[in-house]
């Protein structure tokens, strides 16, 4: 562990964005044009040999992920990149952060993937409310192609790369990375099936990568100082530095950039400063709303994507939420689950009906109409809803808060049950 | 083929398919929604959840979508499961959370995927105790009833009416729990084939409105095999009867015909049977008004009337094959003159006299065409169905790219998301826009003799030794190079034409392309497609049907067969009026539709006795002396011959009511009484017997379907399906002895629901049902596997052999229509609702057929000074019809677009020139 901070270090404290001019200054645009003369191999070898693991959630190795794209003279083209800035998982806000702070980081990671994915468009696909983030991204691109860097020759090379910023409609599906696929094609935001992958058959029919905005960030960092260097970041198994935040009721709510493995109660205690005074915790999700609680005995877990799946969670994007002793557990998986059956595309019966049911047995727990049986209902979801029963990861992630707040809050649904209301109403 | 382990057992089963195909296929009850054998798989539903073991010793394994799984050799799979079992009743119950459980005042009841699922999965309670979702409906327009709160999502419409049919103005609506199918707003849904939703939809979200006003339960209904009499494709049917009334139609399944889909004609043209434009009564015309008559009297009139030695008959083309052949039998061979223009009776020579030499695309072919030229037809207007199937063959080009990929053609949205708006060569020329115009890479707009010359070019550029065309114009010429270049390098390019131009020469130009092709096709050593092509063979009975290279749309539904019985031209009749015939029998014609109304008029006052045997009331019956109530097809036995050649037999789904009776009945009656040979003929069997030996061609005629004598373990074929409800007790007001069924002397069906259990030979299959299948989906069950041929094979032969080869060119190129001052040329325009006679009387589709009018194109319209709906008068030759302009920026300039069959327009012989006059 080097201590360094790569993502963040390079900005302002006021918040204000660097300029094309201070990213240079900072650094900037240095590796991309080392990318352009290394062979588009080269680039994902490099990539595979750093350990980075797709930051949007679910870890997927990226230069694995990328070393499917058919290259050379026979592949099709064009070929398409996406940058998953569609950030809408309650609880998480990470990518805000690299976008409103640095949007050229993300500009010229996007280019580094374009070189290894021989990618002719990209898009930076946006959450809609992000409009700050948008007015950035959009005066970036513009500083970007001003100065030769994207358009036909950037910086001066053969192949051609056009980048657009496309802002979401809004829903949440829209970045899930198929349904991206089909809004940014104008469609409904309903998944496709996998197979075919979006590296053979993405947008429009073509090979198309489909990252998240702080996976691609990393990129510049990764040329510029090599793959034992960005091992050398963290303090646990997997790769890089990472963005961590946490929200509830902390003393410091925020978004820190710290080495990958950083121990949850370092997290919470260190950096968010603990609980408010008074408050207990009673659990946290790890890696955003659709990840299982952890609870009071998981706070020496190291937060990379192999120790939390060992523990019976997930990373997710590392932003985690706090439950205190407070607040009802049963209202906060209500509050979730409502979140995520009205986000439902209601593409497959599971999820469109499973998650509604769901969300319409904890609102009526929590108005004291519940009983036993619905419990065994709530769990009889979970099942039902788990990784392959469904057509895309948007139910299994969404009934894993309910199906461990089931394991770890058994008695204070039985509280709503037995006292036929919300004990902390 | 590849072998796949199902609760331990081995079977064989087809690689390329997928594991719920392979299942079903097998005969194995495994439930589904969103997947149909048409559209393919798109995992939304999850219905199809089986287990899926990694191995022989996985022992855990994990459940799979069946739908979206490759039958890859080894698999091992389990339906029985026990996880698989519960999880699909989960399915259902969350399906079920919204559904209004209102089958007892649902449309869809009793023949309901949903229910049969149900059932199928066990889920028998409901648990889900919260408030359901309610949505508004839509008017969409007389076929289609909309009842939005039954929908379980399962998104089949959409992708049928959008993906598969190409409609634009339905879609869906909203997420998660609340998606909403239909349209943007309340209006007439705008496909041609959006009835096909009542069968599409598993549950009664989308059910038919026609139906609705007079409705039945399956249970309750009478069924009979049937074919189309709306157009010559001869789509097969399966009407239903209750009370003496015909109270819907829906799709009967022909593996190489129309499959699963019917057109919106089909489907809805049949209330004109139970409309009160029949010829209900046998009614003779005296001085003194007209007086009925009972239906022996009637026939011994007639009989007498035969005594006359001057009797000549007028056939018909949407009569049956025996009718016309009975009338022939009355009259002669000499006397026997075809029911139509004599150009049309040209055209229908000509075009036998190409489909000998070439054989003629099924539709399930034309599918997986991978190049395609329409010349000169407007074949959603003519052929209906026909367009849908070509509307497949633009997919096909760019599925090609799927092998590479290893993406299976059934993976339905993968193959469509890797092709997005690609699409094989499509080319059509002709008059006007058709609503094929959207799929096609080229248009070509001209009178018919341009779209001729175009075709002879593409023809020559195809074939050196097929006639170049002299001065064409080098646009025109171009155009035919890159219409030549896709058609050569296509596997299975096809041409498409039809007598919509009423062109001999567009006709001739189609086949020398089709000769060319299949020249083409032999020299490259090409012919069907590749057994592993993503462009599945379609399973059918004949392997020359992989060689087709041609369809020629014909105008109705026995056109070809009438054609066959050597008739001689209508003016011939006009001329033994004239000298001297003083008996006309017109057969299931209305003459007024053949002829300009001045030349009918002229026939009917030289007449004696003209005798009108029809099924409706038309100008020519009311004028006739004699007007015999014949039996409508769906209370008759008869065979048509479509536009392939393909003899098709069709039922009684009752017998006709009243004073009615089959046409050749009252032929026969009379020559009984007259005291003829053929008056001895019993039954139908009878009547295509001696039709064989008379027409030696037309003896397979006699074999498209079983014989009368044709039974199962002894028994007949029942039209009902069994006994379900008080089917019985529907007289027990009267009597409460049940009465006897009618006998039916002709068919192997009984009007009864008792007869043979089991699966009879396709061609007397009345209805689908299959023991826990009570839906559509049904059809399923009676494949010889899915989406092949029913078991028995696909009904109907074809008349005429496969050709051998042969190939001979026309070679008389026609000049350059030559432009005459002050005139245009006045040609048919076709409406898939009202151009056709029968259909335009049933009040739906009456409801969607425009007024009569005269159409210009935007150029001369505005040359002239003439707004839209200003009235103009057309005149052709002596006639004059006073119509309203409409502006058509599609047409051709020159050309005056007449709408064929309606009202005063219908007898028109077009393409003519003509006059334009401000009213």
């Amino acid at each position: 562990m080097n201590g360094e901070r790569p993502l963040t270090r390079d900005m302002k404290p006021d918040g204000e964005p660097l300029s094309l001019q201070e990213y240079e200054r900072a650094g900037g645009y240095r590796a991309v044009r080392q990318a352009l003369r290394m062979a588009p191999e080269a680039i994902t070898r490099l990539v595979s040999d750093s350990g980075l693991r797709g930051r949007g959630g679910a870890g997927f190795p990226t230069g694995q992920k990328w070393s499917f794209v058919p290259l050379g003279a026979e592949a099709p083209h064009p070929k398409y990149l996406a940058a998953n800035a569609d950030e809408m998982e309650p609880g998480t806000f990470k990518d805000r952060w690299l976008l409103e702070g640095n949007p050229h980081q993300l500009l010229e990671g996007m280019m580094i993937a374009a070189c290894a994915i021989e990618a002719d468009v990209a898009y930076v696909f946006l959450r809609g409310e992000y409009t700050l983030a948008a007015r950035r991204v959009e005066r970036a691109i513009a500083e970007a192609y001003q100065a030769g860097y994207l358009g036909r020759h950037p910086f001066g090379a053969d192949r051609g790369l056009e980048l657009y910023l496309h802002v979401s409609a809004g829903r949440y599906m829209c970045g899930e990375e198929t349904g991206l696929l089909n809004a940014l094609e104008g469609k409904r935001a309903n998944p496709r099936a996998k197979p075919p992958y979006p590296q053979v058959s993405g947008l429009f029919g073509k090979p198309t990568i489909v990252q998240n905005v702080e996976t691609l960030a990393c990129l510049p960092h990764i040329i510029t100082h090599g793959a034992a260097w960005f091992h050398g970041l963290s303090r646990g198994v997997d790769a890089g530095s990472k963005l961590y935040g946490a929200s509830g009721k902390v003393k410091r709510p925020g978004l820190w950039e710290l080495p990958m493995g950083t121990p949850l109660g370092e997290l919470l205690e260190e950096h968010a400063g603990g609980l408010r005074d008074g408050l207990k915790l009673r659990g946290l999700l790890p890696g955003g709303a659709s990840t299982d609680f952890l609870t009071e005995r998981h706070l020496d877990v190291a937060m990379d994507f192999t120790h939390v799946e060992k523990a019976g969670s997930r990373l997710g994007t590392g932003t985690i939420i706090v439950l205190d002793d407070r607040t009802c557990p049963v209202g906060m998986v209500w509050n979730l689950e409502e979140f995520f059956a009205q986000e439902s595309c209601g593409w497959c019966t599971p999820c469109w009906s499973g998650l509604r049911w769901a969300e319409r047995l904890l609102d009526g727990l929590e108005r004291g109409q519940g009983s036993e049986a619905d419990l065994d209902r709530l769990e009889w979801i979970v099942k039902f809803c788990a990784p392959g029963n469904t057509f895309c990861a948007l139910a299994p992630g969404a009934v894993e808060p309910l199906g461990s707040a089931l394991k770890y809050f058994r008695e204070d649904f039985m509280a709503h049950i037995r006292e036929r209301r919300c004990p902390w109403s | 083929m590849a072998t796949i382990y199902i609760d331990g057992r081995p079977y064989a089963v087809d690689a390329r398919q997928n594991l719920l195909h392979a299942c079903l296929s097998l005969g194995f009850n495994l439930p589904y929604f969103c997947w149909h054998p048409a559209l393919g798989s798109v995992g939304a539903c999850r219905q199809c959840a089986i287990k899926q073991f990694r191995g022989p010793e996985d022992q855990r394994g994990k459940l799979v979508m069946a739908c979206m799984t490759a039958a890859s050799e080894g698999a091992r799979i389990s339906i029985a499961d026990a996880e698989a079992v519960a999880f699909r009743a989960g399915i259902i119950e969350g399906m079920m959370q919204n559904h209004p459980h209102d089958c007892p005042v649902c449309d869809e009841g009793g023949e309901c995927h949903l229910q049969d699922m149900t059932v199928m999965t066990g889920h028998d309670y409901r648990r889900y105790r919260f408030a359901k979702r309610t949505f508004r409906n839509q008017y969409l327009g007389p076929l289609v009833h909309h009842e939005m709160n039954r929908c379980i999502q399962c998104y089949r419409c959409v992708r049928f009416y959008r993906e598969y049919a190409g409609g634009r103005d339905f879609n869906v609506f909203g997420i998660r729990n609340l998606a909403y199918f239909g349209r943007y707003q309340d209006g007439v849904l705008e496909s041609e084939f959006s009835g096909n939703l009542d069968e599409v939809c598993p549950t009664g979200v989308f059910t038919d409105a026609t139906h609705k006003r007079h409705y039945t339960r399956k249970w309750d209904m009478q069924f009979a095999p049937s074919i189309c009499p709306h157009c010559g494709v001869g789509c097969n049917l399966s009407p239903g009867e209750r009370y003496g009334m015909l109270r819907r139609i829906v799709n009967r399944y022909h593996g190489g015909l129309n499959g699963y889909f019917l057109c919106d004609r089909g489907r809805y043209g049949y209330e004109f049977v139970n409309g009160d434009q029949r010829l209900r009564q046998p009614r003779l015309r005296l001085a003194g008004g007209p007086q009925s008559l009972p239906q022996k009297q009637a026939a011994e009139l007639l009989g007498e009337w035969l005594a006359d030695d001057r009797v000549i008959g007028i056939g018909s083309p949407r009569a049956s094959l025996e009718a016309n052949f009975a009338l022939r039998a009355v009259v002669g061979a000499r006397h026997f003159y075809a029911g139509v223009a004599d150009a049309e009776l040209a055209l229908l020579r000509l075009a036998l006299e190409i489909l000998r030499r070439q054989p003629a695309a099924p539709l399930r072919s034309m599918e997986s065409a991978d190049a395609v030229l329409v010349l000169g037809e407007d074949v959603t207007n003519t052929a209906p169905r026909m367009a849908l199937s070509l509307r497949q063959a633009v997919r096909q080009q760019p599925m090609q790219a799927l092998e590479a990929l290893k993406i299976p053609a059934w993976l339905d949205h993968a193959a469509r998301e890797l092709a997005q708006q690609r699409r094989g060569p499509f080319y059509i020329a002709a008059p006007a826009a058709t609503r094929l115009d959207d799929i096609a890479r080229e248009l070509w707009r001209g009178a018919p003799e341009e779209l001729a010359r175009l075709g002879f070019a593409v023809a020559h550029a195809l074939a050196p030794e097929s006639p170049a065309v002299a001065g064409l114009a080098p646009e025109a010429a171009a155009l035919a190079g890159r219409i030549a270049a896709a058609l050569r390098s296509a596997q299975r390019p096809l041409v498409v034409s039809g007598l919509g131009c009423r062109s001999t020469e567009l006709l001739q130009a189609a086949a020398n392309i089709a000769a060319a092709l299949r020249r083409l096709n032999k020299n490259n050593g090409r012919n069907s497609p590749k057994a592993n092509s993503t462009a599945e063979a379609r399973p059918d009975d004949s392997s020359s049907e992989n060689d087709a290279r041609l369809a020629l749309a014909v105008p109705e539904a026995n056109s070809l067969g009438l054609a066959l019985l050597d008739p001689h031209p209508l003016s011939q009749a006009l001329d033994a009026v004239r000298a001297g015939a003083a008996t006309v029998i017109v057969l299931e014609n209305d003459l007024y539709r053949r002829l300009p109304a001045g030349e009918m008029q002229s026939l009917a006052s030289g007449l004696d006795r003209l005798i009108a045997l029809d099924c409706i009331e038309t100008p020519t019956t009311r004028q006739a002396r004699l007007a015999l109530p014949a039996a409508a097809w769906a209370e008759d036995d008869g065979t048509f011959i479509n536009y392939e050649g393909r003899a098709q037999r069709y039922y009684a789904a009752y017998p006709p009511p009243g004073e009615m009776q089959a046409s050749w009945r009252w032929l026969r009656d009379a020559l009984a009484v007259a005291g003829r040979e053929a008056g001895r003929w019993e039954t139908l069997d009878d009547v295509l017997r001696a039709l064989a030996a008379e027409f030696p061609d037309l003896a397979a005629a006699a074999t498209a379907a079983p014989p009368e004598s044709f039974r199962i373990h002894g028994e007949k074929v029942p039209r009902q399906p069994h006994r379900f409800s008080g089917r019985t007790a529907m007289s027990a007001n009267l009597n409460v002895s049940e009465p006897a069924p009618p006998p039916d002397p002709d068919t192997p069906l009984a009007f009864s629901m008792e007869g043979a259990p089991t699966q009879p030979p396709a061609a007397i299959l009345p209805f689908a049902w299959a023991p826990g299948w009570n839906s559509y989906q049904a059809w399923n069950k009676l494949q010889r596997e899915i989406d092949g041929p029913l078991r028995g094979g696909n009904p109907g032969v074809r008349v005429w052999p496969a050709p051998s080869s042969g190939e001979r060119y026309f070679r008389d190129v026609p000049p350059p229509p030559a432009a005459r001052a002050g005139e245009w040329r006045a040609v048919p325009l076709y409406h898939i609702f009202g151009s056709e006679e029968l259909s335009r009387l049933a009040p739906g589709i009456s409801q969607l057929s425009p007024q009569p009018y005269l159409a210009l194109s935007e150029a001369d319209a505005a040359r002239l000074g003439l707004g839209a709906g200003e009235a103009l008068v057309l005149i052709l030759e002596s006639q004059r019809f006073t119509l309203p302009l409409v502006i058509r920026p599609d047409l051709a300039p020159g050309l005056a677009g007449v709408p064929a069959g309606l009202g005063p327009l219908q007898g028109l012989a077009l393409p003519a020139w003509c006059r334009i006059e401000r009213a």
